[in-house]
């Protein structure tokens, strides 16, 4: 089992959100929870798995999920496919010099289900 | 030390920006401006047109006036001057004593007496106010006219034709334009491109009267010939504004200028004048960089009188080189344009083809420029001026600094060199070359931003950008630093490295490549950059596990993706020929999925507006149709556009139709460190347009002619002719070659055509390699493209055809049938856009 975030362990709400299969090695999908939109990533190369929310909040284009991963000095990151403004997965901080940030998720997998935590 | 500073424009703001960098103690500065706008940047007054705002011209804002610690008063002008107790009165009633007075009054248009100047529709070129009125008074005019044939007035015209009253005359007083810069062939030459623009232009001519009852409607000339125009903007030469000075006794000279010593001191020692309004040696300095000058020598008079060892600068005049923005052609003069007589000699270049015509002034002993003319191509002005400021030796062939032939064999960057430390690169900045190579081995500058920020060079007018950066190159070369282009963080090898490392150790996926040969876990510039290497060299599927999430976004999902996060679909039409039947299919997918659907400018047809979930049911339809991939969302070959050549058109030489379609089969879909595009034309009309394409073919009496490296985009740059008359093969062949080559060695997103610009030796040394072979490459080459030849698979009938790949075409991975909610679209003509960004 891989958690993120051990410090969420009390009043977690863990949302099942798909199988470890369904999602794409070293990129992300897109999780539906409720009306809202949850990207989901799996650094296979890292093994492991972040979430965030999968609007950019430069355009506010639901497109996070779509973009490329990968690391700056080692911090994780994701790459907006519309303007290529990146984004911490770790902090949800923009890299980019924006003031902007995403809301991050703690994800976890357990029998080959990955479950998000939608507490907050 | 109270400092009053009378006038915010461009020289006024300089001095208070230069002076509150000295950090001297005790200083009220205030400044009274008659305009309602913070000092702007006058010399890009044009651009208000193309769309920039009063804000985006601004020098400064207010809060820097307030940082600083500066008073501002803006809308309020000085009505006079009691300089005999040091004190002045505004228009709103303020009562200033000053130290120091600084006249920067500037000039204003000067507004010749003719019968009718009052009525409506007449304006002048001067201010944003000036423009706000032309901008809201052109809807009504279909003919206009501008009264003044110098600098300005073609400028004003331009933006006259800008504003859509494409009838725009021209009416000069001297025999010729530009009559302080041009000589009479420069100036006709100038005259014949700017018809072409679509400007008439009269000179020898007066106008003597203005007619129209309110409004104008025409004008009069003393020869009894006249013109009707709506519209009409004076521009007949700048007056200092003087009236100030003039009114409290200072001494001024001809039309109100003030004067002043070459510490720019008027006759009253406490009151200086810079910019504009200053006359000094009899001489009123027009151009903004003479101005900061004379800001300069003031501010360093104010620091001798808190540090008299301080430095003294003196004004001393200044050279009035100029070149000419943006009349749609290059304009220029530097030195004296005009040198003549027995003790010199001028070298003349003129090519009424082209519109081009350069002159240059020499001394008689051949040694040094003294001056010169360029129209129609000023590429080398900043070289040249150089070289007459700086007295360099000229070659022993001065012909060689003009001629165009020969230039191209010039190196990038070459002649820097040969500038003395202190020539002055950045006028308007006052920054030497010095400078500038002191910044990059002492402050680190490794950019020409970084430059900038650190020096100000190229801050002003942007003109020295160039020799800048070829400084910038120059000094890290000599410095053994020279700039290895490496992709990112993760690869510490230039794009042509990796090439030949990956191709070395035969690497397929992106993660080999990266274990191999990197460090870390990439990024989305290595990504994308990998992703096309390995697909020029294998051409293998983009989407084949491992490497489907290394391409850009585009790539992956095979479609652009475009605002709202649609993705817009293009199918293949080689050389834009098409049957109705596949017309229709297009037509009925597109009414099918809802999609709208516009002609591109490469011939073909672009479904846009489609969902993520959509893409493989559309193309399904679309394959079965028989249509394939159009590449439009990879960095590959786009579309080779065509003319109808022979086969209908009465002037075709040869079928461009049936070879463009060969050449678009034969390169579709082998991708490129960018986009390729291709033409072919029937014949030298060249309805194809082919010569702004990477690679354009044009149909001769005897076969076809090649040419490469041409672009559109942003900065549009001609074609150039690689070789003639070929026949189809040879043709093909030296395009394989063109192509290796370039995918091998170009940067990453370097088209052709910037590629060609940094090659040393450009057209010839490609010419060498493509059509001589001299690399001996051109048999790996050629078959290295038919073996991407022979691979071409179309991408949208694999994906549609492996479920692995298609269950990717979902919006949502736990509810692939719904699609995303937010998505929004409006209606437009009767069909769909794209909601606005939020
Ligand atoms: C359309 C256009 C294009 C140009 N292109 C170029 C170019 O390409 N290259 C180049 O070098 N130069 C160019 N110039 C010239 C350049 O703009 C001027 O040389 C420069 O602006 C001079 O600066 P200045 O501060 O002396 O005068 P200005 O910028 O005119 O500023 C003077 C200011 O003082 C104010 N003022 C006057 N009297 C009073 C008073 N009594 N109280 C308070 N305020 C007062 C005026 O309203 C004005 O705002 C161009 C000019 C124009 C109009
Ligand atoms: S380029 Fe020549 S052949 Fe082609 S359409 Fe134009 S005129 Fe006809
Ligand atoms: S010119 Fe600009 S707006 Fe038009 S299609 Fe190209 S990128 Fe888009
Ligand atoms: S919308 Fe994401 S970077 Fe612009």
């Amino acid at each position: 089992m891989i958690t993120q975030n051990e410090t969420a362990v009390k009043n977690s709400q863990w949302f099942t959100a798909c199988k470890v299969e369904d999602v794409v090695e070293n990129g992300g999908v897109c999780v539906k929870y409720g009306n809202k939109q949850i990207a989901l990533f799996y650094f296979t190369r890292r093994n492991e798995w972040y979430a965030t929310q999968n609007e950019c909040p430069h355009k506010k284009q639901m497109a996070l999920s779509r973009g490329m991963i990968g690391t700056k000095n080692e911090e994780p990151k994701v790459a907006c496919p519309f303007h290529k403004k990146t984004f911490s997965l770790v902090t949800g901080q923009c890299l980019s010099g924006d003031e902007c940030s995403l809301k991050t998720y703690p994800v976890k997998v357990e029998n080959g289900f990955v479950y998000i935590d939608v507490s907050q | 030390m109270r400092i009053v500073v009378v006038g915010n424009g461009m020289v006024g703001y300089k001095f208070c920006e230069k002076l509150v960098g000295k950090n001297l103690p005790d200083l009220q500065i205030t400044v009274f401006g008659e305009e309602q706008y913070p000092a702007y940047d006058r010399v890009h007054l044009s651009e208000f047109f193309s769309g920039k705002k009063a804000d985006d011209l601004s020098l400064a804002s207010r809060s820097w006036y307030q940082e600083k610690g500066i008073e501002l008063h803006l809308g309020d002008p000085v009505q006079y001057i009691k300089p005999s107790v040091k004190l002045l009165h505004t228009f709103k009633g303020y009562i200033k004593h000053y130290d120091i007075l600084i006249l920067a009054t500037g000039s204003s248009a000067f507004v010749p007496k003719i019968e009718g100047i009052e009525k409506d529709g007449v304006f002048l070129y001067r201010t944003i106010e000036d423009l706000h009125l032309i901008q809201s008074y052109a809807p009504k005019a279909n003919k206009g006219t501008v009264i003044g044939g110098g600098l300005l007035g073609l400028e004003a015209a331009k933006a006259l034709l800008d504003l859509g009253i494409s009838n725009t005359h021209v009416i000069e007083f001297a025999p010729r334009l530009m009559p302080r810069q041009l000589d009479e062939v420069g100036s006709e030459m100038l005259m014949t491109t700017l018809a072409q623009l679509g400007l008439t232009i009269h000179t020898n001519t007066n106008t003597s009267r203005i007619t129209g009852d309110d409004c104008i409607t025409g004008l009069e000339f003393a020869d009894g010939s006249s013109i009707e125009t709506d519209i009409l903007v004076v521009s007949a030469g700048i007056r200092p504004r003087g009236e100030l000075a003039i009114d409290c006794g200072l001494e001024t000279g001809m039309n109100g200028g003030i004067v002043v010593n070459s510490r720019m001191q008027t006759s009253d020692t406490s009151i200086y004048a810079i910019g504009e309004c200053a006359l000094y040696n009899e001489m009123i300095y027009g151009l903004v960089a003479p101005g900061y000058d004379m800001a300069e020598v003031v501010v360093s008079e104010i620091c001798r009188m808190f540090d008299a060892s301080a430095a003294t600068k003196l004004f001393t005049g200044f050279d009035m080189s100029t070149k000419l923005k943006l009349v749609g052609t290059d304009v220029a003069s530097f030195g004296d344009p005009f040198a003549n007589g027995k003790n010199i000699s001028n070298i003349v270049l003129k090519d009424t083809v082209k519109g081009v015509y350069k002159r240059i002034n020499v001394s008689a002993d051949g040694k040094y420029l003294l001056g010169g003319v360029l129209v129609g191509d000023a590429s080398q002005y900043n070289m040249l001026l150089q070289t007459c400021r700086n007295k360099i030796l000229l070659p022993p062939h001065p012909e060689d600094l003009v001629l165009p032939a020969r230039e191209a064999q010039k190196e990038e960057g070459a002649g820097v060199q040969a500038l003395p430390g202190d020539a002055l690169i950045c006028s308007c900045e006052g920054v030497s070359k010095d400078i500038i190579c002191q910044s990059v081995t002492e402050h680190g500058c490794e950019t020409v931003d970084a430059i900038k920020k650190c020096t100000k060079a190229g801050t002003g007018c942007g003109g020295c950008l160039p020799m800048v950066k070829d400084l910038m190159v120059y000094t890290m070369k000599q410095q053994g630093k020279y700039i290895r282009n490496v992709l990112c963080e993760h690869f510490n090898y230039s794009r042509q490295e990796l090439f030949d490392l990956i191709k070395l150790h035969e690497l397929k996926t992106y993660d080999a490549v990266l274990d191999q040969l990197g460090k870390g876990d990439g990024c989305e510039v290595c990504k994308p950059s990998v992703s096309s290497l390995l697909a020029s060299l294998w051409n293998e599927m983009v989407l084949k596990k491992g490497n489907d999430t290394a391409q850009d976004s585009n790539d992956r999902f095979l479609a652009n993706i475009q605002r709202g996060g649609t993705y817009s679909v293009v199918p293949r039409i080689p050389g834009g020929e098409i049957t109705p039947e596949k017309l229709i299919v297009i037509g009925q997918v597109a009414q099918k999925y809802g999609l709208y659907t516009k002609i591109t400018g490469g011939q073909r047809i672009d479904l846009f507006g489609a969902h993520v979930s959509d893409l493989p049911l559309i193309w399904s339809e679309l394959t079965a149709a028989g249509f394939e991939s159009g590449h439009a969302y990879g960095k590959a070959l786009r579309t080779v556009k065509s003319c109808v050549g022979s086969t209908w058109c009465r002037f075709g030489l040869q079928d461009s139709v049936s070879f463009a379609i060969r050449v678009e089969e034969r390169y579709r879909g082998v991708r490129a460190p960018h986009k390729i595009k291709s033409a072919v034309s029937g014949c030298i009309r060249e309805c194809a347009e082919a010569q702004s394409k990477d690679f354009g073919i044009i149909a001769t009496e005897k076969g076809w002619n090649l040419y490469v490296c041409g672009n559109g985009g942003s900065k549009p740059q001609h074609a150039l002719l690689l070789a003639t008359d070929l026949d189809d093969e040879t043709c093909l062949r030296y395009i394989d070659r063109f192509l290796m080559f370039y995918i091998r060695t170009a940067d990453p997103l370097t088209r052709t055509a910037t590629w060609l610009n940094k090659m040393e030796g450009g057209i010839d040394y490609l010419r060498n390699v493509v059509v001589n072979d001299s690399l001996g490459m051109a048999a790996q080459w050629e078959q290295e493209m038919q073996a991407l030849v022979d691979a071409y698979q179309c991408e949208w009938k694999t994906a549609i055809e492996t479920p692995e790949i298609r269950k990717r075409f979902a919006h949502f991975i736990n509810a692939p049938q719904e699609k995303d909610p937010t998505v929004q679209f409006e209606t437009l003509r009767a069909q769909k856009k794209a909601a606005n960004w939020k």
